[in-house]
């Protein structure tokens, strides 16, 4: 395809994208999950990625955040090009994924999920209490008032404190990109909308944010571009306010739409 | 998590009440920690004094529980690193016996002095633990497996060494003093008082760090509480082993803290400083807890399995030089018969979880102590060995079920 999926959207003011992908795929043995996908993400915008089961979703944050690396395609961070072969390198560039399973340790505390794999102070030495303040720190920096305190462990949270912590260490580390993993999908309506008052704040900092979601109404209520994946494949990257719900639906569902199928969703 | 609650402020019970209040809440929930073999062990010595006052509370057995009982409480530290991967090494104690054969092997019969010895023993752990740690985190076999071969292959390598039948006698003199000795009357009060400092002193410490920088901390009634009882317990202790305990003092005196106190004391504090304060012992409880969070974490999940193997391996050797050192000889018995499961037994009974992520080393020390306890108290009521085994059996099957139940109760309550 010659037209990058997003050129349609209109330039807005900051808008070199932060992180951008083209021709991303990605196999599983005979299992071609990633079909040449190009997506960008912004600062200070959340991006929703959306898509029917297998789809692709996982593994193309997956490939993101470094947990398996892709098998082909250009993936640039700051218009630099960059290679990412693990977690780290992807934390290195400042980018965070929240997981759907949160991926937090149970029978440690707050602080020590926070921090887990880049604990403060020396190896040798870890520095408790500076830990515990920068903790509080970025709770607090997120208007979060519902954690008692943050020595208990994660095993005694709600599904919405739990949350909270996951996408409170996103941000602890000064970082550009957060991608967060169905994060609704667990919780009950005013946790939801909690969770999304959330999103938000984080896309407010400056921060470029990706939302998977299933749901349509949290994708509509707070994200400024759509991208829908479809077998592999990226069929659309539009803003929200361009598409309607029924177009997201057809895209997810048939991987094309009148309006927008046909300028690249061409089936590769 | 509710939109309208307002944040309780991190709140803190500072009076007596508060205290024992807070406390019960945690038991409640699921989080008994050692108090059950506490308890135990203090209701084992009330049975045992009434059976056999005459024996049991004497100085002189006293002394020798802590002799009897350091090799298992020793390897039940080694044991708590696996244990706390939610794995096991059932080949622990055939490790220390190996160990302690290649300690023999090299004084002995090789007249090699005791420090390359010493070293020879203790790596000979080490590269065991790095070959169980690396089929299991590398391979991907269940550790039961591999240390259940190696539990087999080490009695082999044993009986290889030794010979049939045969021991390996050790009559260098630091080795036998490290676990029949005991140091002088003055040497076990400085070192009750250093300890006692170094606990009371660091307590303070760190509730002073965090004190001053804004953060809750321990409240100081529990902190004097706290040193106040351990202080108490370590002077009667020390006060009652420098007592003469000798059957014959005008023979031969014998009295003092038992040398092999500072080697379990020193352990207890560099491993527990490993597993608590080091980034090291963070992700060893990750691990344990959600291996799949540690690895997303940028952990290296292989290699902290791996070390953990290694430092297991490496601490039973020590174990394994101290039950030589206890019968001055190396036997292909060594670090055998019921020692392994001994050692799970303890760690177990102190309150380390078979299902990973939960441990200190404290844990050892306390559930040794039970297991010594109970051996020791058997035999002086004259009972048979098949009694004493059942016993054991059921002490351990019963710290089991407290150990699945409190998890149970834990995960139901949120406190796992």
């Amino acid at each position: 395809m010659s037209v990058p999926a997003t050129e349609q959207a209109p330039a807005a003011a900051s808008d070199k994208p932060l992180l951008s992908l083209r021709g991303i795929q990605k196999s599983f043995g005979a299992v071609h999950v990633l079909r040449g996908v190009d997506l960008d993400v912004r600062p200070g915008q959340v991006t929703a990625l959306v898509g029917d089961n297998g789809a692709g979703k996982s593994t193309l944050i997956k490939g993101i955040a470094g947990i398996h690396a892709f098998d082909e395609g250009e993936y640039t961070f700051d218009g630099k090009p960059v290679k990412v072969h693990g977690p780290k390198d992807a934390n290195d560039l400042g980018i965070e994924v929240v997981y759907q399973d949160l991926a937090l340790c149970d029978n440690l505390d707050v602080v020590d999920n926070m921090f887990l794999g880049r604990e403060l102070g020396s190896k040798i030495r870890l520095d408790d209490t500076t830990m515990e303040l920068k903790a509080r720190e970025t709770l607090d920096g997120l208007s979060v008032r519902t954690l008692k305190s943050v020595r208990t462990h994660v095993s005694s949270l709600s599904g919405g404190q739990r949350q909270t912590v996951a996408i409170a260490r996103a941000v602890l580390w000064n970082s550009r990109v957060v991608i967060l993993d169905e994060p609704t999908a667990a919780l009950g309506v005013a946790q939801t909308e909690q969770v999304l008052l959330l999103v938000r704040r984080l896309a407010d900092r400056g921060l470029g944010v990706v939302l998977i979601s299933h749901n349509l109404n949290d994708v509509f209520e707070v994200a400024d571009d759509i991208a829908v994946l479809y077998l592999g494949q990226l069929v659309a990257q539009v803003r929200k306010d361009e598409v309607t719900r029924g177009e997201v639906v057809e895209l997810i569902t048939t991987g094309a739409s009148e309006k927008h199928g046909n300028t690249n969703g061409e089936v590769r | 998590m509710s939109t309208t609650t307002t944040p309780p402020a991190e709140e803190q019970q500072t009076d007596l009440g508060g205290i024992v209040r807070a406390y019960l809440a945690k038991v409640r929930g699921g989080d008994v920690g050692s108090l059950p073999a506490v308890l135990g062990l203090v209701a084992l010595v009330i049975v045992f004094s009434i059976l056999r006052p005459d024996t049991f509370t004497t100085e002189l057995n006293f002394a020798n529980l802590i002799g009897q009982s350091a090799a298992v409480m020793v390897l039940a530290m080694g044991l708590i690193f696996v244990l706390l991967l939610g794995e096991i090494d059932l080949s622990a104690g055939f490790t220390g016996g190996a160990c302690a054969a290649v300690l023999g092997l090299t004084l002995t019969e090789h007249d090699w002095p005791l420090i390359p010895a010493l070293i020879a023993g203790i790596l000979t752990g080490t590269v065991i633990g790095f070959f169980i740690g690396t089929l299991v985190a590398r391979v991907g076999i269940p550790s039961f497996v591999v240390t259940l071969a190696l539990f087999l292959a080490l009695q082999g390598v044993m009986l290889q060494i030794i010979g049939d039948g045969g021991t390996i006698g050790i009559r260098n003199d630091f080795i036998i003093k490290l676990n029949n000795g005991s140091m002088p009357i003055w040497l076990g009060w400085l070192l009750a008082a250093i300890t006692i400092v170094g606990y009371a002193g660091g307590r303070l410490l760190t509730m002073r760090g965090r004190r001053a920088r804004g953060l809750v901390a321990e409240p100081m009634l529990l902190w004097a509480l706290k040193s106040a009882g351990f202080a108490i317990i370590i002077v009667a202790v020390v006060g009652y082993l420098s007592r003469e305990r000798s059957p014959n003092p005008a023979l031969k005196s014998l009295k003092g803290v038992p040398n092999v106190v500072v080697i379990i004391l020193v352990l207890v504090v560099v491993l527990g400083y490993l597993l608590s304060r080091t980034s090291w012992g963070k992700h060893v409880y990750a691990v344990g807890g959600n291996a799949e969070a540690a690895r997303r974490s940028g952990i290296n999940v292989p290699w902290v399995k791996i070390s953990c193997f290694m430092a297991c391996s490496t601490i039973a050797a020590l174990a394994g030089f101290l039950a030589a050192s206890r019968t001055n000889s190396v036997s292909p018995n060594t670090g055998g018969s019921d020692t392994l499961l001994l050692a799970v037994g303890a760690a177990v009974i102190g309150g380390t979880s078979l299902f990973g992520g939960k441990g200190r080393i404290t844990d050892a020390v306390i559930g040794g102590l039970v297991v010594a306890v109970i051996r020791n108290g058997i035999i002086l009521l004259d009972q048979p060995s098949s009694v004493y085994y059942m016993v054991t059996g059921a002490v351990l099957l019963l710290a089991a079920s407290v150990d699945a139940i409190s998890r149970r109760r834990a995960t139901a309550s949120g406190r796992a």
